[in-house]
């Protein structure tokens, strides 16, 4: 699609191993200013750990990796927000501070702008009500939806998304959905996102890379042109669903 | 309804316990009382000298008479002053060399080792020093306390700092907390329970050197107290500091659990 562009995160050749165990070999992938990209795979082929490197967490890997040209190992970049595929909260604080946490380094949680910005994000997630609670107190989708607006709260350039819904039942995982689409939409971020779900994949995104593994590699990449706003039960959509789940099955 | 409800958690079996769980504590106190009736016969009936121990009574008796005349507060408050500089000043020490080796890895490797040996010196091993370094006075006694209640601030909150969840640091270093900032938020509410235990062991350490430190030059304090009982061959007096030194102790040490559990238990 837009690949003419100077792609905001351009992987190359990128291989990863810990120790023994190769996780990536060999992936290729460019994503343009503001597309949102999918990623699919079997588990263990190396997902989360594309968007450990791609967020700058992982500083030993081969190949080249970098965010708006930038090598991602010359500094974390301030860019890219990620919502880990763990909820990762911190247990001592309640879901407002959790959620405050991701608020860019130049905002002073306590004026009341960022508060109402904060409680403004609890309840996007569905989570009114619950903003003085603790984390040992959430549901373990409750509390991947504040890990979620946490990475929301941040509002970065590139958002990295590793299995965001997967603990949320049908009906609040397409809210979600349609939220992020909303957020993506609105503030032109780039998003990778990472899901077992391949009906989500290509309801959301603009391509569908799909990792083989064990080493992860990519096997295909699936472009989804349907026009937005999309129905999810389009014949197209249908389609290409099939396509990717073959894709899929080796 | 409502009330079901509430006696619900009270009921063991068919039968309502009301409250039985509000006098649960008490049950620690079952086994000291039993000692001291057992400790009141055995004196009481010739089993042990009464110049070796004297009756549980003549104690109390002791203890109030010296309360009564003034005499007591004195003791006590030195004691607890020392107690309380000490413990305060090793706590300040223990919390700043065990944020930076807890921080640092060189500052570890460069202290811990030595800091590790230290620890396991006696209290009494370190009084001849500190009174040829500093004397009989105040400094002496108050910086051996201090050295109690350092180890055991210093060795939790160090092991604590370096222990917090990597997950966590990840979190802060994507969302761009900076380091100020990720310390603040992140490090020290993760190492805070860890610190908590270190000062609770602390004051109990606190302590046992201040015992150290009047035992062998003190004028005043409840230690003193002490020994003076022996040269004076006053059994009563003896045990009652003992028991002084116990309930303090105790009352520090309930405190600062309190203390922890406020603001961990939540
Ligand atoms: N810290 C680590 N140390 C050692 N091996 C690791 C580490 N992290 C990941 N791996 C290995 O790398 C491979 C890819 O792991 P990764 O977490 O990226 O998989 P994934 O595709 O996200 O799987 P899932 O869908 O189950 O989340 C796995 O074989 C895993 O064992
Ligand atoms: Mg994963």
């Amino acid at each position: 699609m837009s690949s003419d562009a100077d792609p905001v995160l351009a992987v190359d050749d990128l291989r990863k191993r810990y120790g023994e165990t190769v996780a990536l070999d060999g992936v290729d992938l460019a994503v343009a200013d503001g597309e949102f990209v999918a990623v699919v795979g079997p588990s263990g082929c190396g997902k989360s750990t594309l968007l450990r490197v791609l967020s700058g967490l992982e500083a030993q890997f081969d190949g080249r990796v970098a965010v708006g040209g930038t090598d991602v190992r010359a500094g974390g970049s301030d860019d890219v927000g990620m919502v880990f595929q763990e909820p990762r909260l911190l247990g001592w604080a309640d879901v407002r501070e959790n959620v405050a946490v991701g608020l860019p380094a130049d905002v002073d949680p306590e004026r009341p702008a960022a508060r109402d910005r904060v409680d403004d994000l609890i309840e996007t997630v569905g989570l009114d009500g619950f903003a003085d609670s603790r984390p040992d107190e959430l549901s373990g989708g409750m509390a991947q939806r504040v890990s979620l607006a946490r990475g929301l709260a941040y509002d970065p350039a590139v958002l990295l998304l590793d299995e965001p819904f997967s603990a949320l039942d049908r009906l609040t995982k397409a809210d979600q959905q349609d939220h992020l689409l909303d957020v993506w939409e609105r503030r032109g971020t780039t998003v990778v996102l990472v899901t077992h779900d391949v009906e989500e994949a290509v309801y959301l995104a603009d391509r569908v890379v799909v990792l083989d593994g064990q080493p992860g590699t990519v096997a295909s990449v699936v472009d989804v042109d349907v026009e937005r706003p999309r129905e999810r039960a389009d014949p197209d959509l249908v389609a290409l669903r099939r396509e990717v789940t073959d894709a899929l099955g080796r | 309804m409502a009330a079901d409800t509430r006696t619900e958690p009270r009921t063991i079996g068919p039968v309502a316990l009301p409250s039985a769980e509000r006098f649960r504590p008490l049950l620690g106190l079952l086994v000291p009382a039993a000692l001291v009736v057992v400790w009141h016969l055995v004196v009481a009936t010739g089993t042990v000298a009464a110049y070796q121990l004297p009756t549980p009574l003549r104690v109390a008796e002791t203890l109030s008479g010296m309360a009564a005349s003034g005499e007591l507060w004195g003791h006590v408050a030195v004691t607890l002053r020392r107690v309380a500089l000490g413990a305060g000043l090793g706590i300040v020490a223990g919390t700043a060399f065990g944020t930076v080796t807890g921080l640092s890895r060189t500052a570890s490797d460069l202290l811990d080792p030595l800091l590790q040996s230290l620890k396991n010196i006696p209290s009494l091993a370190w009084v001849p020093l500190f009174l040829l370094w500093f004397g009989i006075g105040e400094t002496a006694k108050v910086l051996l306390i201090a050295v109690g209640a350092f180890f055991p601030v210093y060795l939790n909150l160090s092991t604590g700092i370096a222990a917090v969840d990597e997950d966590l640091l990840e979190v802060a270093e994507v969302y761009d907390l900076g380091r100020v900032e990720s310390l603040r938020r992140v490090v020290f509410p993760a190492a805070l329970p860890d610190l908590l235990v270190g000062i609770r062991g602390g004051i109990g350490l606190a302590w046992m050197f201040v015992v150290a430190a009047e035992l062998i030059a003190a004028s005043q304090g409840i230690g003193f107290l002490l020994s003076d009982g022996r040269t004076l061959a006053r059994p009563d007096i003896i045990v009652g500091s003992i028991l002084l030194f116990a309930f303090l102790g105790n009352c520090s040490d309930v405190a600062a659990k309190g203390v922890r559990d406020r603001v961990v238990g939540r």
